[in-house]
């Protein structure tokens, strides 16, 4: 599905899956203790899938590699369905993103986007501009160098 | 319940297990026709029987495509394959499985039965049966000491099916909880 056909709710929806999906196992744990009564739909089960690129983000699609990717399913007592795909292999990480989905869906939305999802967001806004900080410190400026012939 | 839960409830509670104890029944089944065996587990929605979505959840991945026949093929059927085995559901002649009562399945010429080379790529049918019980056909053939007895829902298309041996389809046939198998190797007449 496309950007321009895709229902807000479902970018919106999209952002916070995502974010859970890359957020360190045991900080998700930290900000949810405990969780709410649910039923799990689906048990945590653990597979692989093939992550794909494109060379310059434009080129032909290429298989990068496989990866590890953990899902759960589950029905929050209210009747709320929740979904979550994780990276790695930590079911209980994939559980407590589940039942995060789905208290995202239902009127405590904005508790939890302020309580969980904002901390992992700026948490992961920091790991990243760490790791380009590190980065941007080994980069090598190639014009500062000065050739006979510019004299 | 909605029909968006009902399709997401009645799968395996620890798959791991229960579908290694459920291939093993399905297993025994088809290499021994004319045992009735009885298998736990699934909750499909109706008009799955038990043993059709025991079958379902052990057999069916996103490789094997499924046909669903007749009154099987309604929403609430097609979401629940489609959640707990995520399975293609495609035309008879494209399928791996197919599911419904006997009368919805027909013609039975339309699906695959393998091919020379590979006698493998046939479709397997799960046949709904409104009863199941070791009488009216007699069986033998591979699996059999001497004769069995299942109630097959007709003869003559059985009989058909075994003259293309090594080729043709296989059968399992669900009643409830409780399952039969019948290969392609099995000789069936009535009694």
């Amino acid at each position: 599905m496309t950007e321009a056909t895709q229902s807000p709710q479902t970018t919106a929806r999209q952002v916070w899956i995502g974010l859970l999906a890359r957020a360190r196992p045991d900080r998700v744990a930290a900000l949810l203790p405990d969780m709410p009564d649910h039923a799990v739909l689906r048990p945590a089960e653990v597979g692989a899938v093939m992550v794909r690129g494109r060379m310059g983000a434009v080129g032909a699609p290429f298989n990068l590699g496989e990866m590890s990717v953990t899902r759960c399913s589950v029905r929050l007592a209210e009747g709320t369905v929740g979904h979550g795909y994780v990276q790695g292999r930590d079911k209980d990480h994939a559980r407590r993103a589940a039942v995060l989905d789905a208290l995202m869906q239902t009127g405590q939305g904005p508790v939890v986007q302020a309580d969980v999802l904002n901390v992992l967001a700026a948490e992961e806004a920091a790991r990243r501009l760490a790791r380009a900080e590190k980065a941007a410190a080994t980069k090598v400026d190639f014009f500062t160098l000065v050739r006979g012939e510019d004299k | 319940m909605s029909l968006d839960l009902q399709a997401m409830t009645g799968g395996f509670d620890d798959a791991p297990v229960q579908s290694a104890r459920a291939f093993r029944a399905a297993l025994d089944a088809l290499s021994r026709p004319g045992m009735i065996v009885t298998v736990t587990g699934a909750v499909p929605p109706a008009p799955l029987s038990v043993a059709a979505g025991v079958l379902l959840l052990t057999l069916v991945d996103g490789t094997t495509p499924v046909h669903l026949a007749g009154d099987w093929d309604c929403a609430l059927v097609r979401d629940w394959i489609t959640f707990h085995c995520g399975a293609p559901l495609v035309s008879p002649q494209d399928a791996v499985f197919a599911v419904g009562c006997w009368a919805a399945l027909q013609p039975v010429g339309r699906f695959a039965i393998g091919r020379a080379d590979y006698p493998d790529r046939a479709a397997t049918l799960i046949v709904e049966m409104p009863l199941l019980v070791n009488d009216r056909m007699r069986l033998a053939g591979p699996g059999i000491a001497d004769t069995a007895l299942l109630s097959l829902p007709e003869v003559a298309a059985f009989q058909d099916n075994r003259a293309l041996f090594p080729l043709g389809f296989d059968a399992f046939l669900t009643c409830g909880d409780r399952l039969a198998g019948l290969p392609r190797s099995t000789r069936v007449e009535a009694v």
